[in-house]
């Protein structure tokens, strides 16, 4: 065992990396909740994003063009969702594990002659002498532009939501959809809107994935990242500071595992690799002393004659 | 009536009664375990699929069924195979090992080839690779390439298959470096690029300037190359992409040879049950172009132990070996017989850690 | 303009014409699909949908939709209370895997001793398993008002990972050569779940999932439970005013939803898979979900529903083998199935109206 081969510094910059698919898709989906809609095809709309993301990125030599794709891509399968949700009525539930099915059938169609390619790298963003900055520097400015876009709409989300009229008709709209209604808000089109805002989240975590934190694309490799994201949202109880610190945890476990398993340390790594999941039990447990509880019209669904 | 002379029957009467179905094309299925888009494992078995058809045009009929879960779902798909006139099944995953037997119970007429698995019958041959044959390669590659001393190995399930493999590496390695240093990550998945990513990111950051995987995804060859001088080897395909740094070779599954004499010894009616584990000699186990990132001198030493592991004149595990415990495993001179390496559970004397359980 | 108007009651006919138009509408897109493909869309469809049933080998099609329908049904009735009631179980695949594992650990203590009550004792043992499973999320719920959705989807990676160590560990095969994988329960006279007529299909399995389908229903129908569950759904309020314990329900739904997926994973190890693997879950406890509620939480229709997945499994696989498919196109078949079913599902409870809406 040798716990000194573990580097503090790289430990930390690395789960900023592994953190960060899963705060788009969180947060996308957070903002989704907020509206009262319950989208569980986040899996579905991140692995759109990776290979409409890994395409575009490869045939125009452009990864920040691939991003772009990957938030239409996920964007445009979640209308899919919000044509059965919010025109026709169907069960949320059932419509998004249907919206993973379908997202992974369809990306799999779309990737065939993707496989085994390299995708064009998004340089880091050059800092200058900030980069060089001892402990600090390798962990916060030693990354491309897409992890800092991550941590701006996180906060971007948070002031949304808390600040402006918008983040207001959000919330109100997820909370009772009829007092909404009747207060003359558009209750379809915002939910619409929120749930293509998701979509394009969604996307931009699968392309994190394929373009840079792998990269590469294959069948089905988000590999669960999607399911992920959803506990997340309700670990985080809708909060998005609470949504960044839990990735983080999340990413944190992870690595923590990996990190012991090269220092020799003699663990049972099945029992560790649940140890992740375990602890979100756990911590959720201890949270929900915290009484603020979910949308009050989350799942439910909305007709204006009802 | 029992359901095998049921289905034995059916299948003779269609047919015979069926024109259409009785042409002289020989009919080869494959049944896969993951998609033929797994750029991996399930990719080159499909690549020895298309070879099949490339070999014998018009006379054979290939058919597959790809994503197949292991259990009832691989009965069926065997069956309905079977049902519909195969000739020759393949079956490409260990898990397909009972679901094989139970069907070829059923279907005598019909040959079957389970990868990787120990139980034959009649019309049921086993096939496998000495992929641990490649790993000696690697070993010693990484061992006269690593200044850092720590070589780093990404696995998926501690099972022997794997096993073997660090075993054989870490012979050859320590062989030329007798300072090596192993260190080991259990992915505990077979399929997660990001986890791989992860691991391989780890094993770099705690020092290994070698990267070895036994798991099918490019991850670990792109965190090498973005760590700078790190290198790696491409596992299940060539990987070329990554090519010469930080992949200076690779193990290639090359099933194309097998599949084609299989599949032509049912059309000559000489195919008999046998028991398959070829490796670099019978062009099973590939070995890619070993690129100008080694030095002339290592790449000549490791092109001479190819040749000597092909022509069958040295075997990667030969004594005097010790397990970790220090009992001794093989005495001077002696090779290790297939029965052991087939399900070695130990680690060999001088890798640190434990194997999980 | 066209708006929607609720009818007063659900429609009758399109309760059963909804389906049927949503399969119609899946066959044309699908024969698209199919045909941006290059594949005879016709013949695609015809093998996905009537081999199965009517085809030459029918014979041994009808029944693999049995040992690919029972457990659906059995587990999706199970979460089908839950989710009338409010109450969300997504964890069912960890609680097959529960069941699997005890079920499949009882047997294996007794190897090789031969008895009547070894399989009984099975039983017991998956439905305790996939019970205790379902109970944590149930108290933690009920104790610490924790969301069960997240709870029971997090316990499904745990019980993944306890599979895993399971087969490499404890239950591995001591005669398999160190390679993974218990014992195979099909060769265990004892301890398997076989075909109660041979070439039917027909196993323990399915007799539970039948009985569960008409025990679901007398509850439904009848017991006052089933009153409690519906009421609590429909109007959380009202029922706290009839006097609905909400503890004991939670306790009871996801306790029920638990042991019958712990079944359905003891009786698929015990019979049709009959090894403890690293992957012998294939996604059985999520699919349910689906099915659940393409049965509209009926459970004649999640019978009907169970059946209608099963027959896509069983004639995708074949479209696979016989048409050179990818297993990505009947994927992407069966997503629009899906949709086209949920869209369709509109005209039971709402009609199309033409003209303008009055004035509110």
């Amino acid at each position: 065992m040798d716990l000194s081969a573990i580097n503090p510094v790289l430990f930390v910059a690395g789960f900023l990396i592994a953190a960060t698919p899963l705060i788009f898709a969180a947060l996308g989906e957070l903002v989704v909740e907020k509206s009262g809609v319950l989208n569980l095809g986040v899996e579905g709309m991140m692995i759109m994003g990776a290979i409409c993301g890994f395409a575009t990125a490869v045939e125009t030599g452009s990864p920040l063009l691939g991003f772009a794709a990957a938030a239409l891509g996920g964007a445009l399968l979640s209308l899919l969702f919000a044509f059965l949700t919010q025109i026709t009525l169907a069960n949320q539930v059932a419509s998004g594990l249907a919206l993973t099915l379908f997202g992974l059938g369809f990306s799999a169609l779309l990737g065939q002659s993707y496989v085994g390619i390299k995708p064009p790298r998004l340089a880091e963003v050059n800092f200058g002498p900030l980069h060089d900055i001892p402990v600090i520097g390798p962990i916060l400015f030693s990354h491309d532009i897409i992890l800092y876009l991550g941590f701006a709409l996180v906060v971007a989300v948070w002031a949304m939501l808390k600040f402006t009229r918008a983040g207001l008709i959000l919330r109100a709209v997820g909370e009772s959809h009829d007092a909404a209604h009747a207060l003359g808000y558009k209750v379809v089109r915002i939910r619409t809107l929120a749930i293509m805002f998701g979509g394009a989240c969604a996307g931009l975590g699968g392309a994190y994935i394929s373009l840079i934190r792998v990269p590469q694309w294959t069948e089905g490799m988000t590999a669960g990242v999607g399911w992920i994201a959803l506990a997340l949202v309700v670990f985080a109880s809708w909060k998005p500071w609470r949504l960044l610190l839990g990735a983080y945890l999340f990413g944190g476990i992870t690595q923590l595992q990996l990190n012991l398993q090269g220092a020799g340390v003699a663990i049972p790594v099945e029992y560790l690799a649940m140890s992740p999941y375990i602890i979100t039990i756990l911590v959720l447990v201890v949270l929900s002393a915290d009484k603020s509880s979910a949308p009050a019209s989350l799942g439910r669904t909305f007709h204006a004659s009802s | 009536m029992k359901l095998s002379t049921l289905l034995a029957s059916a299948a003779l009467a269609i047919g015979l009664a069926g024109g259409a179905y009785a042409d002289d094309k020989t009919k080869v299925g494959f049944v896969y375990v993951g998609p033929v888009g797994d750029g991996g494992w399930t990719y080159e078995h499909d690549q020895g699929r298309l070879a099949v058809e490339a070999e014998f045009g018009d006379k054979v009929e290939t058919v597959y069924v790809e994503n197949v879960a292991e259990g009832p779902d691989s009965e069926r798909v065997m069956t309905q195979m079977a049902l519909d006139g195969a000739d020759l099944i393949f079956t490409t995953s260990f898990g397909y090992m009972d679901p094989t037997i139970n069907v070829a119970a059923k279907f005598p007429n019909v040959k079957f080839e389970h990868a990787t698995g120990y139980k034959r019958a009649d019309n049921v041959s086993t096939y496998s690779a000495r992929f641990y044959e490649g790993r000696a390669i690697q070993g010693h590659i990484a061992g006269k390439m690593t200044k850092s001393n720590i070589v780093g190995y990404i696995g998926s399930f501690p099972i022997p298959e794997v096993i073997r493999g660090i075993n054989s590496a870490f012979i050859h390695a320590k062989k030329v470096n007798p300072d090596v240093e192993f260190k080991i990550i259990w992915a505990y998945t077979w399929f997660d690029p990001a986890k791989e990513a992860d691991a391989a990111n780890v094993l770099i950051e705690q020092g290994a300037d070698v990267v070895l995987q036994h798991t099918d995804s490019t991850a670990p060859q792109a965190a090498a190359q973005e760590a700078g001088n790190v290198i790696t080897f491409g596992q299940a395909s060539d990987m070329g992409q990554y090519a010469p740094m930080p992949r200076v070779s690779s193990i290639i599954d090359d099933w194309a040879p097998y599949y084609v004499a299989r599949t032509k010894a049912v059309m000559d009616g000489t195919w008999a049950s046998t028991d398959t584990w070829d490796g670099i000699g019978a062009g099973m186990v590939g070995i890619g172009e070993i690129t100008d990132a080694v030095p002339a001198d290592v790449k000549a030493e490791a092109l001479a132990l190819k040749a000597s592991i092909a022509d069958g004149s040295y075997h990667p595990f030969t004594g005097p070996l010790k397990k970790q415990d220090g009992s001794d495993f093989l005495a001077e001179g002696e090779t290790a017989d297939d029965g052991t390496l087939a399900g070695m559970n130990f680690y060999v004397e001088g890798i640190t850690g434990d194997i999980p359980n | 303009m066209i708006r929607l108007e609720k009818r007063p009651q659900a429609s009758q006919t399109f309760s059963w014409a909804a389906p049927v138009l949503a399969v119609l509408a899946t066959m044309v897109f699908g024969g698209l699909l199919f045909a941006a493909l290059g594949k005879d869309p016709l013949a695609s469809i015809e093998t996905i949908f009537w081999q199965p049933l009517f085809g030459d080998f029918a014979f041994y099609y009808r029944p693999q939709l049995l040992i690919k329908g029972a457990p659906l049904v059995l587990i999706a009735i199970g979460l089908s209370l839950g989710f009338k009631a409010g109450i969300w179980n997504i964890g069912a695949e960890g609680q097959y895997i529960m069941g699997a594992i005890f079920g499949a650990a009882t047997g294996l203590a007794f190897y090789p001793t031969e008895s009547f009550l070894i399989f009984p004792l099975m039983i017991l043992a998956g439905a305790l398993g996939g019970w205790i499973w379902a109970m944590i999320p149930a108290l933690l719920k009920v104790k610490f008002g924790t969301n069960e959705i997240l709870v029971s989807l997090m316990l499904v990676y745990v019980a993944e990972q306890f599979l895993a160590s399971m087969a490499l560990g404890l239950l591995k095969n001591p005669e398999g050569f160190g390679f993974p994988g218990s014992r195979n329960l099909q060769q265990y006279g004892s301890a398997h779940n076989a075909e109660l007529i041979t070439g039917s299909g027909m196993h323990w399995g399915v007799v539970a999932a039948l009985i569960a389908v008409i025990f679901a229903y007398m509850l439904l129908a009848r017991h006052r439970l089933g009153f409690a569950i519906r009421v609590t759904g429909e109007a959380p309020r009202a029922a706290k005013f009839s006097g609905v314990n909400p503890t004991r329900l939670v306790l009871f739904c996801m306790g029920m939803s638990g042991l019958l997926a712990g079944l359905a994973g003891m009786f698929e190890v015990a019979g049709p898979s009959g090894q403890i693997t690293i992957d012998f879950n294939v996604g059985y406890g999520f699919t349910a979900i689906i099915v659940a509620f393409l049965g509209r939480l009926h459970p004649i229709g999640i019978l009907l529903a169970g059946g209608l997945m099963a027959l896509t499994y069983i004639g995708g696989d074949i479209a696979q083998s016989q048409l050179g498919l990818p297993a990505a196109a009947i994927q992407v078949f069966q997503g629009m199935l899906l949709f086209f079913l949920l869209a369709f599902d509109l005209f039971t409870n709402y009609r199309l109206r033409l003209g303008r809406a009055e004035a509110a």
